[in-house]
This record gives structure tokens, sequence and C-alpha cells, in this order.
């Protein structure tokens, strides 16, 4: 095994702009879709349509209503077009350039060795006109590095292909790596677990509340208003099957050499490619009413990611929206090669949690391995948490005052934002300093021993390209067809 | 009991690298400033809605807030600490909730050193570590600038020695 290459980590901000000296954008550069002003101005276009029909409506003038909206749509059009046409891609050097603006040149870098994941969405309406929109995760931007909007779906895809050849340190033609697929979610299961979720529930008894209290009330006036007040429950239904079912149809998981890829998506869909060693946690979780089928669902935390709105990042956060135990727990030992996160040994929070957590104390436990750390809690809503030690970021105790009462301490694993957090509660002092200590030395001797991040690179140099982890008949072939070039 | 709680915060090594003591004034006169400011706007506006009593019970109540915090002050200095160990930046604070932060150098993002005006008066900054998660509470106030500098450029260049990637 070779060394893990060097980084300078020093400048983690990917982004450079260079203000004293903008290189001219090289020849080779490509621009984006002709339709992006079309798809991009739509919003602005359709806004000012309304503002000005409105306007038209109340005052008669449809005349000049319709020379208006003109104005505004040759207005927006010329300057979509002209972004269009000042905003080129490509790759300088081992980065993906991308130079925009007229006026204001600007130009960005993203560097590939950092990078966390690319998806390639493609919403409603570029669905219809054969575009996508391609985003790059890099870890430290607040939001998705510079989303390419909008590209043809072939251009997309082979730019993906490209993406991740670079990133993984193998040469930039090979193709996409050949997947196999590890989970489908049925839609049977998909529409239940839709039915079974607390937001679903509740907006249906909340409408079958209303609904009894608008038989009593049947002859009086207060119709309208019962069933106005039905909205906030048809609303919370809405929310639930579009959270759920929509954005989760036809959800495919698939590993590849490349990591893993997602397929989601009923109207608007996304594909997602998290590379290998990008996992920075994973939850299991299990709402009470999947309880009795035994499904869970698994999050997984993932830089970049966690950076977006709550929303965004639930959406891209999803590793299994619903699976049975057994086959989360298979993709759980996946997705953190080498330990087994259901089977890790777990030691009970002490006696005195009770008066903090005076019904899920019994369930408050925590426990390690070679590999990552175990927390798993609650009673109706059960979750498991599994950091792995090398994602490890910082270590924190923290004692409140009523904590200190009882003799107890927390213990933080941080990680990268998103929605897995480890949280070891309410523990001993002693083996809660104890813990700190042992994570961050763990953490130390695994970040050593973790994947690199340039994945495949070590391949170039090794015959075999089999590597243990991987249990996959594949193989990663991308890497070993393009051996002979180098 | 409180030999265990103690156990828990315990340095190290020898004892904790404390802030220097000039950060109680700096906080002591910040909180003067901040009570004479709302205490003025509160007891004037209520003075005229509600007249004399109203002023008097601004005027106690700022009296009862300032000299808590003047109490509080010295505790909350005397409970930071920080230790720099071979691998990793310890960092202790807080009375009433307290913390302890272990930080790896390897997982240095990048380093604040800042310092505000009424700061650098004293000849104070604040060095904060920044690693990949947000929640990782790493902030030492209150360090003399030589040495705010000093350990600025010891935690880049161990940062840059260990770094590995996300």
């Amino acid at each position: 095994m070779t060394s893990t290459p060097e980084h300078e980590s020093g400048d983690a901000g990917q982004r450079r702009a260079k203000p004293a000296r903008v290189d001219p954008t090289p020849e080779h550069f490509r621009r984006l879709h002709p339709l992006t002003p079309l798809l991009r101005g739509w919003g602005f276009l359709a806004l000012a349509i309304g503002l000005g029909g409105q306007d038209a409506l109340r005052s008669g003038e449809m005349g000049r209503f319709g020379l208006t909206a003109l104005a505004f749509a040759v207005v927006g059009m010329i300057a979509g077009l002209l972004s269009w046409w000042f905003t080129r891609y490509g790759f300088d050097g081992d980065a993906l350039r991308i130079d925009s603006g007229m006026l204001n040149r600007r130009s960005r870098r993203v560097r590939l060795d950092r990078l966390q994941a690319v998806d390639i969405n493609r919403p409603l309406a570029g669905r219809l006109l054969g575009v996508s929109e391609l985003r790059l995760e890099v870890a430290g931007g607040g939001k998705a590095e510079a989303p390419l909007q909008y590209l043809a779906v072939d251009d997309a895809v082979r730019l993906r292909a490209e993406l991740l050849a670079r990133a993984a340190g193998i040469d930039a033609d090979t193709p996409e790596a050949p997947e196999r697929v590890v989970h489908e979610v049925p839609l049977d299961r998909l529409m239940w677990s839709t039915v079974l979720s607390g937001a679903f529930v509740a907006g249906v008894v909340f409408i079958a509340g209303i609904g009894v209290a608008f038989l009593f009330f049947r002859d009086s006036d207060i119709t309208i208003g019962l069933l106005s007040s039905m909205l906030p429950g048809v609303i919370a239904i809405g929310a639930a099957l579009w959270a759920q079912l929509g954005r989760n149809f036809a959800f495919v998981l698939a590993e590849s050499p490349d990591g893993y890829r997602i397929r989601k998506g009923l109207l608007d869909t996304q594909h997602q490619t998290v590379p290998p060693g990008r996992v920075q946690g994973v939850a299991m979780r299990q709402p009470l009413l999947w309880r009795g089928k035994g499904w869970v669902r698994l999050d997984v935390d993932v830089a970049g990611y966690g950076g977006e709105s709550s929303d965004d990042s639930q959406r891209t956060s999803t590793l299994l929206p619903v699976a049975t135990y057994e086959e989360a727990a298979e993709v759980l030992r996946q997705v953190l090669p080498g330990s087994d996160p259901l089977s890790v040994p777990l030691t009970h929070a002490p006696r005195p949690a009770r008066w903090l957590r005076p019904f899920g104390w019994k369930k408050l436990a925590y426990g390690v391995d070679e590999h990552v750390v175990v927390v798993r809690e609650g009673v109706l809503y059960r979750n498991l948490t599994a950091v792995p030690h090398a994602k490890t970021q910082s270590v924190r105790i923290v004692q409140g005052p009523v904590q200190r009462r009882l003799g107890l301490a927390s213990v933080h694993v941080d990680t990268t934002p998103g929605p897995v957090d480890a949280v070891i509660a309410h523990r001993r002092p002693e083996e809660a300093r104890a813990i700190a200590e042992e994570q961050a030395e763990r953490a130390r001797l695994a970040r050593k021993a973790d994947v690199p991040e340039q994945w495949m690179a070590r391949y170039r140099q090794q015959p075999a390209p089999r590597p243990d982890g991987h249990a996959d008949g594949d193989g990663p072939p991308a890497a070993s067809s393009e051996r002979d070039q180098e | 009991m409180e030999e265990d709680q103690d156990q828990l915060f315990a340095p190290p090594g020898e004892a904790w690298q404390q802030v220097s003591r000039k950060l109680v004034a700096l906080r002591r006169l910040v909180l003067v400033i901040t009570v004479a400011l709302a205490g003025g706007i509160a007891g004037v506006a209520l003075g005229l809605i509600f007249g004399l009593p109203a002023v008097l019970i601004v005027v106690g109540v700022a009296l009862i807030a300032l000299l808590w915090g003047l109490w509080l002050i010295p505790r909350n200095w005397r409970a930071w600490g920080y230790a720099e160990r071979l691998d990793d930046l310890l960092v202790t604070r807080g009375v009433m909730y307290r913390r302890l932060t272990v930080v790896p150098y390897g997982r240095m993002q990048f380093v604040d050193v800042a310092s505000g005006p009424l700061e650098r008066r004293y000849g104070l900054a604040t060095v904060q570590l920044h690693t990949a998660s947000p929640a990782t509470d790493a902030k030492i106030p209150g360090l003399p600038a030589a040495e705010a500098a000093r350990l600025r450029d010891r935690l880049s260049a161990l940062g840059e020695a260990q770094a590995a990637g996300l």
C-alpha cells in the first residue's frame, strides 16, 4: 500500500479568486446548455407577468401590459444570453474552473482532491427539455460549490465521470465505472412508510377530528370555517407525501468503485454519487409506527450536504428511505467497511441518568470497536448512530449544573454538519474523561489508515486491483484499463 | 463525588495554561459600559412613562446585575484553560456549564486570531480553531498578543504537518 498523497491542507478554501491576474478563459472551455437562459429566466418572467397582469386587470389597459411584459421578456432574455455566453467551464490542471460574468469576471477553481460528492439533479422542466444540473459538493463551502446549471444530459454524465476519475486520481478519459445495485425500495413499501409517518397520521387525525365536529354542527353557518380549518391537516399530509413518496420515488442505491450512487425522485430526479471514504457518519432510525413492520431508515453525513438548509440536507442525506432491519444492517456494514455497528458491544448509562432521561435511560448506551463509535438511544423513536473514528473532528466533554450534581457528563463526538450527531450522553465523570481521551487517540490512529482522498491512485502502482474491503465482483476495471497508458 | 468532578476537567499535565488576568479587567469594563448604557436607556424611557419609582427599580436591577457580573467574571476567568499536547489541543471553560474540547491538530481547517478595539487596548487577542464541524468549540480569549501569535504559528505548523483529508 502506498502512502497517502500529501495535500496542503492550509488552504481548505477551494475557491481562489484571482483579482490581480485573471487568465483569459482557455479556448477549449465549454459553455452551458443553450436553453439555460430560458430555464433560469422563466421564474423572473412569470413574476413580471404576474405583477404586471394584476395591475393591468385592475386598470384594464391590456395593451400597455402586453408591451411591458414583452419588454421584460426581451431584457431578461438578453441578460440571460449574455450571462450564458460569458460562463464557461473546463479543467485547468487538476481543478475544475468556472469562469463567469461579463463586467465582473469571476474565475472559480474547485479542487477535485477535496471532492465530497457529485449530484446530477433534473428538475421537472429540465427533464422535459433534456437538461440537468450538476452540483459539486466540496467540504468547507457553506453551500454547494458552483452548481452547473444547466448541461445537456449526456454532457452532465460525461462530466461527472471525468470529475470522479480525476478526483480518484486516475486517467481523466476513464469511462464511468460499472455499478451493482444494492437496494431498490419497492413502491408499496414506500407508500406504507409514508402512511405510517408521524406527519401523515397527525394530518389524518386532525382532519378526522374536524370531520366529527362537522357532523355535530351540520346545520349551522360555520361549514366554510370548518372546511377551511381542515387545511393544515391537508397541508401536513401533502408535505409528508411529498417528502417521503415524491422525493424517494423509485429509490435505487447502487455501489461502484466510485462509491455510492443514489437515484430517486418522482417529478424532480436526483442522481447522487458519494465517493469512498466520504461518509462521515451514519444513523439508523426507527419511528414508532414503523416498528410493527420492522422498518428503519438510514441517514448519512457527507461533508457539504449538511451545510445547506435543513430541508435540503434531509433531501440529500438519505441513504435508505425505508428498508427492513436486515437490509439496512447489510448496507450499514458496507458503508462502514471493516465493522459491524449493530454487533458492537454496548455499555449502558449509569443509574443516575434516569433523573435526566426518565424514560429512555435504560436504552442509552454506547460502544466502540476498531473503526466506529456507536451510540444508541430512544424509546419511542429509536436511533443508532455510528461515526468512524477516522472522521472524528473533535471531542468535547460537556457538563451542566444538574449533571454535575448527579455526577454525570456527556461526551460529544463532533462530525461535519448533517443529520448525524454522536452524543454519548450521561456517563460517569471518570468514564467520560477516559472516553474523550481514548476517542482522540483512536481518531488519531484511524486517520492514518483512512481511505486516501484520491481513492484510486493507489491502484496505479499495484498490479492487483482488488482491495480487501471491496467485496463486489466487479473490481475497479477503470483503474486497470488505463494503467498501461501511465 | 467532588474528586470525580475535578478529575473530569483535570489538566493533562501539571496545570492548565491560563489566559491573561487582564481579561477580567476587560470584561468588567465591557460589563460596566453595557449595564450603564442599557440601564440608562431603560431608566430614561420607563422614567418618562411611569415616573420616579420606575427609575429607582431600574437602578436597583442594574446595580444587582453589575455586582453579580463583577463577582462572576473572575470565576469565569479562572475556568478558562488550555493545554498543547503532542497531537491535540485541549481547551476548557465554563463555570455552570463546564466544557472540555479536544481538537486534533490534524483536523484543523484554519486558525482565527481576532482582536477588537477594546481587546487591543489591553494587548489581548482571541484565538479560535476551526475544524470541519461547526460544533467544535475551541476558542481561547484573552491571550497576550505575543502568545496569540505564537500559538497561531505553532498550531498552523502542526496542523500542516499532521493534516489529514476529511
